[in-house]
């Protein structure tokens, strides 16, 4: 057994609650920014518009089809020719994941709007709703809740994921653990801490998704 | 900014040394697919064994493996990775540790190789699990009513139905494993993301590297879509329609 | 052969079964009706251990089911079981699922058991359809394997557990027809079924339960002409006149 000294944890706890906290940014960034744009490319994979609907496909597919690791390091290597300006691993980071995750989320959009009945949607236009309506009021809001359970699992998957910053640098949870150890020549203790703060967040999330999921049964 | 194009860039020779890119790349895709069919080789037997465990009588057995799948599935890869290359060869006897640590012959290999076949085995566990899980109750009844004992019926009738029935989602955990398998570049292994980024910065032509590595991963996710789909349909049985039911 | 007496079981605080006890003798047959949630698939399934029971005596062919040292397998080896939805083994062949159990569980080598398995398959009139997968076939065929692969065991008796109650109506003759025939071989059976031009035909005595109760129990004749109960008296009056 090699010798451990975790009194390293309590110095460098600032360092780890900043890059908790860009661990958290990113992923509530990600989470919502994915969701809106995964629910369009929902709504263009499902469009009577055949065009529309092989570029959503296109592009949900090749995000699904390639490793994580190489999405981020082609957007932080892209991004700066695009905008013509070099951006930071951070704002890279952000963009990436919500690029990426909206693949995801788009996919459990559609199995959500799918499982809607068919019976709703000419319930709603019975009523004289119009398609948009009929989408935002009566089928979304149903695909939404049907998935919950689904999108948060993703969520929690996604907040593992942003640990992969680290390939560009970007200062996340990981990173600043990856710091503190060196700083104070303690990298064991410092990766066993973020372990921790990882497995006490993911664990406590999947517990509460489990939760809902039973509420959703009864 | 501009971009300077050069797809001739994979038949230079890298600086300082006589190989060329494409040798760095062939190498990246070799260590890829060795990672790769080691961890899910792993994953699968034991991915089998716990999801199996799950489903018995028993309640610490159950425990366990539920312990299992709870510890490698809430925790990120990478931290897995990080936690088994740095934090692991230190739990252990000394003398071990700094054999691991000083002379494990392909240490980053096999420390990735087990760090991804065990994450994986959770998932492919859960997997067996409800597919274990999805047959009627009568087909476990019918077992023990013609005298099977319990490892006879898991073996002979639970377990092969189970197994086809789960094929299509194991079909993208092996695909997974291709694509997690690039995590492994964190501790060393020269596997293909390792090779891109050192390739990226060692010839500057950042695009073209990415290009011919994003299409090296996209033919093993489609080989081992493949090569999945004729397990199954192989599997396939006479009657039962995409084998379920 | 099978001896039930004073048999209680519960599921947490529900009585399922309350104090039943019958018997079935070497060579009779015994069929044990009621409404559905009257215990009865619970009572046959406890014959052959699939079901504990928590109070009361069973004994089978000599072997008492509530001693925790008896050997379950065994005893299961030598007491075939026929259930409602046939429970064949859809990744086999019916020849194989008839095998499986021959090679595994009595030792039987594979040319032994295919032979037997050969030869009980015609008997139910379904040979032609050895090398066939049970998805491949009807209803009423796959039950009628089923049956063959509960003979090919050479049990001591036979459960049957509904049957025929899965089955389309044009199919449940030949169901039946093979399970007349055994009876008339001299086969211990007890079978659960609604059938009661079967009970009439071939069962020596009926049990009616309701509630988890043996409510009651007669030869068969008396039972149909004149139920004593009046729950058995309504249950009858429901069944006949469908």
């Amino acid at each position: 057994m090699g010798d451990f000294d975790f009194s390293v944890w309590q110095p460098s706890l600032p360092f780890i609650r900043d890059g908790l906290l860009f661990t958290l940014r990113l992923t509530l960034i990600a989470m919502s920014g994915g969701i809106v744009l995964g629910t369009l490319l929902a709504l263009a994979r499902l469009s009577p518009n055949r065009w529309l609907a092989n570029a959503a496909s296109l592009y949900v597919n090749t995000m699904r089809s390639i490793p994580l690791v190489l999405v981020i390091l082609w957007f932080f290597l892209v991004i700066p020719y695009l905008t013509g300006k070099p951006v930071g691993a951070e704002t890279s980071a952000m963009i990436t994941f919500t690029a990426f995750e909206a693949a995801f989320y788009c996919e459990i959009m559609r199995a959500g709007i799918q499982g809607i009945p068919r019976g709703q949607v000419a319930a709603a236009q019975a009523l004289g709703l119009s398609s948009t309506q009929t989408m935002v009021h009566v089928v979304l809001p149903q695909a939404v809740r049907n998935m919950l359970p689904v999108l948060l699992t993703q969520t929690i998957v996604l907040f593992q994921d942003t640990s992969l910053v680290w390939a560009i640098g970007a200062k996340d949870l990981l990173k600043a653990a990856d710091v503190a150890g060196k700083n104070y020549n303690r990298p064991v203790e410092m990766i066993v801490l973020s372990a921790l703060i990882y497995f006490a967040i993911c664990f406590s999330l999947s517990i509460a998704v489990r939760q809902i999921q039973k509420r959703g049964q009864q | 900014m501009n971009y300077n194009w050069n797809w001739g860039i994979f038949l230079d020779q890298v600086k300082g040394g006589d190989e060329t890119y494409l040798d760095w790349l062939a190498t990246g895709l070799g260590w890829t697919v060795a990672v790769s069919l080691t961890a899910w080789l792993m994953a699968l037997l034991l991915g089998i064994a716990i999801g199996t465990l799950r489903t018995l009588p028993s309640r610490p057995l159950a425990t366990f493996g539920a312990a299992w799948v709870e510890l490698f599935r809430n925790l990120p890869l990478l931290v897995q990775m990080f936690l088994w290359f740095f934090v692991v060869p230190e739990l252990l006897p000394k003398d071990w540790g700094l054999w691991v640590k000083r002379d494990m012959p392909a240490k980053e290999f096999i420390t990735a190789a087990v760090c991804l076949g065990l994450f994986t085995s959770s998932r492919v566990a859960e997997q067996v699990r409800s597919g274990i899980q999805s047959l009627p109750r009568g087909q476990m009844h019918a077992a023990l009513a013609m005298g099977f004992t319990l490892p006879q019926a898991y073996r002979h009738v639970l377990l092969p139905q189970a197994l086809r029935r789960v094929i299509p989602p194991l079909t993208s955990e092996f695909m997974n494993v291709f694509k997690n398998s690039s995590v492994a570049f964190a501790i060393g292994v020269m596997e293909l993301t390792f090779q891109a980024r050192q390739m990226q910065e060692d010839s500057e032509q950042g695009i073209e590297t990415y290009v011919a590595v994003t299409i090296l991963y996209f033919l093993c996710a489609i080989i081992a879509n493949r090569g999945m789909a004729v397990i199954e349909a192989r599997s396939r049985i006479p009657g039962l329609i995409g084998g379920s039911h | 052969m099978i001896e039930i007496r004073h048999l209680s079981k519960w599921y947490g605080p529900t009585q399922v079964l309350d104090d039943c006890s019958t018997h079935v003798a070497k060579g009779e047959v015994v069929v044990v009706c009621g409404p559905s949630g009257s215990g009865k698939s619970t009572l046959i399934k406890c014959v052959n251990g699939l079901e504990g029971f928590q109070q009361g005596e069973l004994v089978v062919d000599g072997v008492s089911l509530g001693d925790a040292k008896t050997d379950l397998t065994r005893l299961r080896a030598r007491v075939g079981m026929v259930f409602q939805h046939f429970e064949l083994f859809p990744h086999m062949s019916v020849l194989k699922n008839l095998m499986l159990a021959q090679i595994k569980v009595l030792g039987r080598n594979p040319d032994e058991a295919a032979t037997r398995g050969l030869a009980l398959l015609e008997r139910v009139g379904l040979k032609a359809h050895a090398e066939k997968f049970p998805a491949q076939l009807s209803g009423g065929q796959q039950q009628r394997v089923a049956i063959a692969r509960a003979l090919a065991m050479d049990p001591v008796c036979l459960l049957f557990d509904e049957p025929t109650s899965a089955l389309d109506p044009e199919m449940i003759g030949e169901v039946l027809d093979v399970m007349v025939e055994l009876a008339a071989e001299g086969m211990t059976m007890m079978c659960v079924t609604h059938e009661m031009g079967f009970a009439r035909k071939v069962a020596k005595r009926v049990v009616f339960m309701d509630h988890g109760h043996i409510v009651e129990e007669a030869p068969a004749m008396q039972f149909f002409e004149a139920p004593q109960s009046e729950r058995a008296q309504a249950f009858l009056s429901k069944i006949l006149h469908h």
